[in-house]
């Protein structure tokens, strides 16, 4: 169960405010938490609870919802054996979120990334650029509303059979 | 004497960049002061597709991200699907994915050693290691159809059972594989060129490494002692008794080592996973998720219309979401996948171990030679078709 999990149980105790939800499915335990706090829990993870391993930053689309985009960080502990995912809500509106590069280095490369393919801004992240797409792309192309087939095209209607 | 910097450009068409990878190199004289990469010339927006296929057309899409160990992607692929169905695989299909998972690390490895040796200017052991990597491009063949865009598994299982004579030929290659290894060591292990240009090449610390997101033989070159397929177990490594080889050095000629342990340990895995292989079913009990056997799609009408319906409509998969991690023979390569319960995937995010091992390259490579540069290179294992996607 999510409420035994141990990052949970922490995170409870000293984020009761930031804390959003948390829920276990297939094993995997995921905690949403503001985003103004995102740097203190992160820290607070990679410190005392030693998830010392960012895998992953990546971010979802969830069009027509609000808020609509979902930062995801995963989190590896290399001396725990165990993971746990981290989520925090980013709005249209405000489409920004501090960037994790002052915890860790590999959050660089993975945020430019959303930052290209989603429009997410990573605040004070030091070299916030394109990363796959040229640098003259106009657009982020994973985003719901991008259509598949590029730019000025009609939006996909999904296939036809 | 007055010196200033200068920029020089490598790449993207270059042989010892793996692909097209552009590096913006600033030297002070031979010394590099700043590298900058430059990535995306492959991007084929992989994550983006994958939002208007269902779960079994993004399959042979995974083949194509990292080509030298295709079967790894479609091994994390499935196991991430199957996480979210909770679908449980037989054991004989369990087995082989192991053995064909773990010929794809002996094949990206030794694309790896002799790229590597290659770039550092051993050509002799690029020669013998795309020698045997073509054994093992023939038993792709032999169980797929294709020398490299496999797309072998199912969700669920396999897509076919093993051809005859398949052990046979497997077999041949454990008993082989060990000597040509020895070969490799005796051209290289001792070669005093060989030593010179890697030990205390590209030197970055265990800490270094984790802080910069490094995975996979590259981490554990640096003294971590970290494997997800014994520590974060899936598709029933659990069972196989096979050593983590570590470093001490953290450099370029401990990675070296790691890597070629790696490829015995392989030798090892496909060895046990062969002595239990057992004939039985290859597919799961589940008929809303697999296709049915092709004799009954050949020879009824109802095997024909189940074809069909997974072939067109696909399966639905319950709202949810997972990230499923492999040891891929680069590293860490984990699917995110999201559902919202249709039968495609509405986010698929996949954590290429390449990518974030790039991203450590001006880490490991600043301060030295350019010429140590492509050492750096070879040594990190890079692939740009998964960087890129």
């Amino acid at each position: 169960m999510a409420e035994n999990n141990r990052a949970v149980v922490k995170l409870k105790e000293r984020f009761a405010d930031a804390l959003l939800e948390y829920k276990e499915h297939r094993g995997e335990v995921t905690v949403t938490v503001k985003k103004e706090s995102i740097l203190e829990v992160l820290k607070y993870l990679r410190d005392d609870l030693r998830y010392n391993f960012l895998s992953d930053v990546t971010a979802v689309d969830y069009l027509g919802q609000e808020p609509r985009f979902m930062v995801v960080y995963h989190l590896l502990s290399i001396p725990n054996k165990d993971r746990v995912r981290v989520k925090a809500p980013v709005t249209e509106a405000d489409c920004s979120i501090d960037s994790a590069t002052a915890l860790w280095n590999s959050a660089n490369w993975l945020e430019r990334e959303a930052y290209d393919l989603f429009g997410i801004n990573f605040k004070n992240h030091p070299n916030l650029v394109r990363i796959l797409m040229t640098d003259d792309w106009v657009g982020h192309p994973l985003r719901k509303d991008y259509p598949l087939q590029g730019p000025d095209r009609e939006p996909y209607k999904g296939r036809l059979s | 004497m007055a010196s200033e910097i200068m920029t020089l450009n490598m790449g993207p068409q270059h042989p010892s960049t793996h692909g097209v990878l552009r590096l913006v190199v600033e030297l002070d004289g031979e010394v590099i002061q700043k590298i900058t990469p430059h990535i995306g010339y492959l991007h084929r927006g992989i994550e983006k597709l994958a939002e208007h296929r269902t779960y079994h057309q993004t399959l042979p899409l995974t083949d194509r991200m990292d080509y030298l160990a295709p079967m790894h992607n479609n091994l994390g692929y499935v196991l991430a699907v199957e996480k979210l169905l909770g679908l449980d695989v037989p054991e004989r299909a369990k087995l082989v994915r192991v053995i064909m998972a773990e010929l794809t690390r002996l094949k990206s490895h030794l694309v790896w050693i002799a790229c590597h040796a290659l770039d550092i200017g051993a050509m002799t052991v690029f020669l013998y290691a795309f020698r045997e990597r073509e054994l093992v491009m023939d038993l792709y063949e032999m169980v797929s159809g294709a020398r490299m865009t496999s797309n072998y598994f199912r969700v669920g299982g396999l897509s076919r059972d093993l051809p005859a004579g398949f052990e046979q030929k497997v077999q041949e290659i454990l008993d082989t594989f060990p000597g040509h290894f020895d070969t490799y060591e005796g051209l290289l292990t001792k070669n005093t060129i060989w030593l010179q240009r890697t030990i205390g090449n590209g030197v970055i610390s265990a800490e270094d490494a984790i802080d910069f997101g490094i995975s996979g033989p590259a981490l554990r070159g640096s003294g971590v002692d970290f494997d997800l397929r014994r520590d974060l177990p899936y598709s029933g490594y659990e069972e196989f008794d096979f050593k983590v080889p570590v470093g001490e050095n953290c450099d370029t000629f401990d990675r070296y080592k790691v890597r070629l342990v790696e490829m015995r340990e392989s030798v090892k895995i496909i060895d046990q996973a062969l002595k239990r292989l057992k004939p039985g079913p290859i597919l799961a009990d589940a008929p809303q998720v697999c296709y049915p056997p092709k004799e009954s799609v050949y020879n009824s009408i109802e095997g024909l219309i189940h074809h069909f319906k997974i072939a067109s409509e696909g399966f639905p998969v319950p709202e949810g979401e997972v990230y499923m991690a492999v040891e891929n023979p680069k590293g860490e390569l984990g699917y995110y996948i999201v559902s919202d319960g249709g039968n495609m995937p509405y986010r698929m995010r996949v954590r290429p171990p390449s990518f974030v091992n790039l991203g450590a390259i001006e880490k490991m490579a600043k301060g030295s030679m350019l010429a140590d540069l492509v050492a750096v290179i070879g040594t990190l294992d890079i692939v740009l078709g998964e960087i890129d996607r």
